[in-house]
């Protein structure tokens, strides 16, 4: 329970800390981005520049601290402000569209590839003097070591473009809508098979080279040493004794992978005009609307924070250890 | 006779290695009684642990027996089939390690883990019976049987060593072994896992090798004692025997570099010098450069083992002429 | 104890296909004016302007670009900057994280609390997005920035983990000799504890580097980078942006990406083999 209590105590904070980062960080900017970027929205409504300015904290007339007040009022209100590029939308009502494409297609594709990654991963280790596995790990270095939005286009290009199995963009068939019922529900899984492949295959080779890594080093335990000597048959040690250790670590550094797979999500969408946050963080970059940016950099980090505590939660599930508090 | 469980002969084990074989264990031979304890002592690195891995067939990737026999009751393990071997390892023999932290799997309850054991051998046991074995067992090494779902870090250090104990006799074998079972422990915890073994030897009558470099220890509860040294046993023979009257100039030593009582020898401060480099043993006497009675026969030969006293017996040429003592 | 390593390193298999990767293309970029048959903004010869989009010929070996430069000039080209930004930022990223991470595991106290405190944070934030938002805020465009912001958000992980390295060796007993005998800490630091973390460090260097080369070519092909300037990432925002792929330009996307994943995987290897020479339950296997 004090586990718990700490972990919760760590969201609460951290999440803090992102707001507050989120805060500075057009505040903290080198340059004057604000007046240029404004020089270059001439001739829009003034209530459009003045959204930019409140993005930037050109409101010289209010200290920092009070623009810091305004801005954690704003956000208890669910107000982020003014879209610049879908003037004059509120920014949540715009992000709010993409965000269920980018929690399905991502939660879907980390999980697949955290159970294949893992899977993979505990084989090689298991079977580590075969050729074979030497093979397959070389193949996810090499996969790992190009861009994931590199990767999106070569999928594209040969099973969208040059052998039209998949299609080439887009999150369902143009002019489905939800009413249209299991055609609607059937062009969404066909429209995500590839930009899903796409970021399981990147991102597997993360989860197979922790957890091969964690594996071996399990595996040289005495406790590996005890059970063979005990005469366990060998699909009880590698699961109950090398498996469910060596998993331990990979789902505690889920955090850090997380980071990983996001940036490769991200990319994914942008390739596949995917209408999720990553596509729509590309067009906020290319329209220099900020206050989209900000948000999404926002929601992005409070993604990580939460799921960093469901693993968190998973691992006092998985480990006595960590449950009694011996363990941090 | 009769009673002899288990019989090593010029048994060769180590590892083989891009540079060459490591002989860990170069050419040892012992004999041991039913009931009866052997203790093996040396520094560390002397190939004690090997030589326990070798009769419990553990030796994994590049380690491996070269030759050599490992007779127990009659049968020769070193030609035993991994099934066989696996159906006769923990059932006839089994073994309790350094680290009781880390025997014992961290995740998994300690009745999982003495009940999984069981299982292996005893097919067709009820899961009832099992616990109940279990249970036992845990109450012969002073356990309340209300820990038996435990997880491990839930235990004391002593107490994981006593379930790892537990663990190792729940299928009531002929031969534990014990790989520095008390080195990580404190001295209190230390003496009552020891008056526990003695307790459980004279209860159920099995043989132990006890393998340790707290020499001290070792004079305390062996019957035999045996005293390696780079892989090659340099003296052999009953405890007291060895205790009262070290001839090998190396026990000798190891004698003289013991605390009074009881206590650990962490450095052999009493000798001067590093063992030698086990990849290249050397062909003479292996304590030839930190031996202060060398002599020039000492470079090159090695003798064989001469038995001075009622099995009492040493490799050394300081004893090779003569058949008395000193 | 480095004598060691450099022999092992051109022993183990891995490391050595990975030097002999690298090695090709610092030769590349090196002689990429006696490689490549054109210059990178050559849009035109003696015979006349080149053919726009031409497919590959054995004029141009991958064919031209939608403003009629040679692609295979600019893949030679690229590999200049792009290795430079690679190499510069790993070097940059490796020297923050292992001196945060000597100050902060060698000092300990109130130093390490903040070092740690904000290490934590840094690791969390997903580094990619961070990346991008501080990029597009950042308006001159060009190869600098892009070392700046990958650097800056690349040091956390490396110091986590050479911190936690610094830890375990400042305990062990050569270091308290030399304390004990007086030593000064920039000579315990350098002397004691550096030579044992060197594997450690290397790793780093690596897989920052990976980082980079993949983080810049990223960048650039959002369009956060100096899309004039010839890099590999700035080849495939301009495929992207022309429609190569419904062009069915392989010549355009495939080469680009195939240089970075083989720049990548050399990285990779050396860093595995690293790996292997150092955890001797790796090696052992």
């Amino acid at each position: 329970m004090k586990y718990f209590l700490r972990r919760i105590l760590w969201l609460v904070f951290a999440i803090f800390i992102a707001l507050t980062i989120n805060f500075m960080l057009p505040r903290l900017m080198p340059g004057d981005p604000a007046t240029i970027l404004i020089q270059r929205l001439e001739g829009l409504e003034p209530a459009a520049i003045n959204a930019v300015r409140n993005a930037f904290g050109l409101e010289t007339d209010k200290n920092i601290i009070i623009q810091y007040k305004d801005y954690l009022i704003d956000l208890l209100h669910g107000d982020l402000g003014i879209s610049i590029s879908h003037y004059p939308t509120p920014v949540w009502n715009v992000l709010r569209k993409a965000l269920p494409w980018t929690i399905g297609l991502m939660g879907i594709s980390t999980v697949l590839s955290f159970l294949f990654g893992t899977l993979i991963g505990i084989t090689l280790a298991w079977k580590r003097k075969s050729r074979i596995s030497d093979a397959v790990l070389g193949l996810f270095l090499f996969i790992r070591s190009f861009p994931y939005f590199w990767f999106g286009l070569i999928l594209v290009y040969f099973l969208a473009f040059n052998n039209p199995i998949f299609p080439l963009g887009g999150a369902t068939k143009v002019g489905l809508m939800p009413a249209d019922g299991w055609e609607y529900i059937k062009s969404i899984l066909y429209h995500g098979i590839l930009p899903g492949m796409t970021i399981t295959i990147t991102s597997m080779g993360y989860w197979i080279l922790t957890i091969r890594n964690n594996m071996i080093n399990v595996l040289a335990e005495d406790y590996i040493t005890v059970a063979k000597a005990k005469g366990l048959s060998m699909s009880r040690i590698k699961n109950l004794y090398a498996a469910k250790n060596a998993i331990l670590p990979s789902v505690s550094g889920f955090a850090m992978a997380l980071g990983f797979v996001i940036g490769g999500s991200l990319l994914t969408e942008m390739v596949f005009s995917y209408p999720g946050v990553g596509f729509m963080l590309y067009q906020a970059v290319q329209q220099q609307d900020y206050p989209l940016l900000q948000a999404i950099f926002l929601f992005i980090i409070l993604g990580v924070l939460f799921s960093n505590f469901i693993a968190d939660i998973v691992i006092m599930i998985l480990d006595p250890r960590v449950r009694d508090g011996a363990k941090k | 006779m009769s009673d002899k469980l288990l019989e090593v002969q010029n048994l060769i084990a180590g590892y083989q290695t891009k540079m060459g074989r490591v002989l860990a264990v170069n050419d040892v031979s012992f004999e041991l009684k039913k009931g009866e304890l052997i203790g093996i002592a040396g520094e560390s690195g002397c190939g004690k642990s090997t030589l326990a891995y070798s009769i419990m067939n553990l030796l994994e990737d590049n380690g491996a027996i070269f030759s050599g026999e490992i007779n127990f009751s009659g049968d020769n393990l070193v030609d035993f089939s991994a099934k066989e071997i696996k159906q006769f390892r923990w059932q006839k023999m089994s073994m309790v390690f350094q680290s009781a932290m880390n025997a014992l799997n961290p995740v998994m309850k300690i009745s999982e883990q003495l009940i999984d054991a069981l299982k292996a051998h005893q097919k067709g046991i009820s899961e009832k019976e099992a616990r109940k074995r279990a249970e036992e067992m845990l109450e012969l090494v002073d356990i309340q049987k209300d820990r038996l779902d435990a997880y491990p870090h839930q235990l004391s250090g002593g107490m994981k060593q006593r379930v790892m104990i537990a663990m190792a006799m729940i299928l009531n074998p002929d031969l534990v072994i014990m790989d520095e079972p008390t080195t990580a422990l404190d001295v209190v915890v230390q003496r009552n896992i020891i008056e526990k073994i003695e307790d459980l030897r004279s209860e159920f009558n099995f043989s132990i090798i006890f393998i340790t470099h707290d020499l001290s220890l070792l004079v305390e509860i062996s019957d035999k004692l045996a005293i390696m040294y780079a892989g090659k046993i340099l003296e052999i023979g009953p405890a007291a025997k060895i205790y009262s009257n070290p001839l090998h100039p190396y026990t000798k030593g190891l004698m003289n570099s013991f605390p009074p009582l009881t206590g650990e020898i962490e450095e052999m401060s009493g000798i001067e010098g590093k063992p030698p480099d086990l990849l290249n043993p050397p062909a003479g006497c292996p304590f030839y450069p930190r031996c202060e009675k060398r002599m020039e026969i000492c470079k090159t030969e090695m003798p064989e083992f001469k038995e001075l006293e009622n099995e009492h017996q040493v490799k050394c040429y300081l004893y090779q002429g003569s058949d008395n003592l000193e | 104890m480095i004598k060691d390593m450099l022999k092992l390193f051109i022993t183990n298999r891995k490391a050595l296909l990975g030097v002999i990767i690298l090695s090709i293309f610092i030769f590349i970029a090196v002689f990429a004016p006696l490689i490549a048959p054109y210059h990178p903004k050559q849009s035109s010869d003696q015979e006349g302007k080149f053919q726009l989009r031409a497919a590959p010929s054995s004029k141009h070996l991958l064919g031209t670009s939608h403003a009629g430069y040679d692609i295979f000039s600019r893949l030679i080209y690229g590999t200049r900057l792009s290795l430079m930004v690679g190499i510069v930022t790993g070097v940059i990223t490796t020297f923050i994280a292992l001196t945060l991470g000597l100050l902060g595991g060698y000092y300990g106290g109130v130093i390490d609390d903040i070092i740690s405190f904000i290490n934590n944070i840094f690791l969390v934030i997903p580094s990619l997005p961070l990346i991008i938002v501080i990029a597009s805020y950042i308006t001159i465009r060009g190869v600098w920035p892009i070392i700046f912001v990958l650097s800056f958000t690349g040091w956390a992980w490396g110091t986590r983990v050479i911190r936690s390295q610094v830890l375990t060796v400042r305990e062990r007993e050569f270091v308290k000799v030399a304390e004990v005998l007086g030593e000064k800490p920039l000579v315990i630091v350098f002397r004691e504890i550096l030579p044992n973390i060197i594997s450690l460090v290397m790793a780093t260097f690596f897989t920052s580097t990976i980082a980079a080369v993949i983080g810049e070519a990223t960048l650039e092909f959002i369009g956060l980078g100096n899309i004039s300037a010839v890099t590999w990432g700035t080849m495939l925002y301009w495929a992207q942006n022309n429609a190569a792929l419904l062009y069915n330009a392989w010549w355009w996307f495939l080469p680009p990406g195939l240089f970075i994943g083989l720049l990548g995987t050399s990285f990779a290897l050396m860093n595995f083999a690293i790996d292997e020479i150092s955890n001797p339950k790796i090696r052992k296997r």
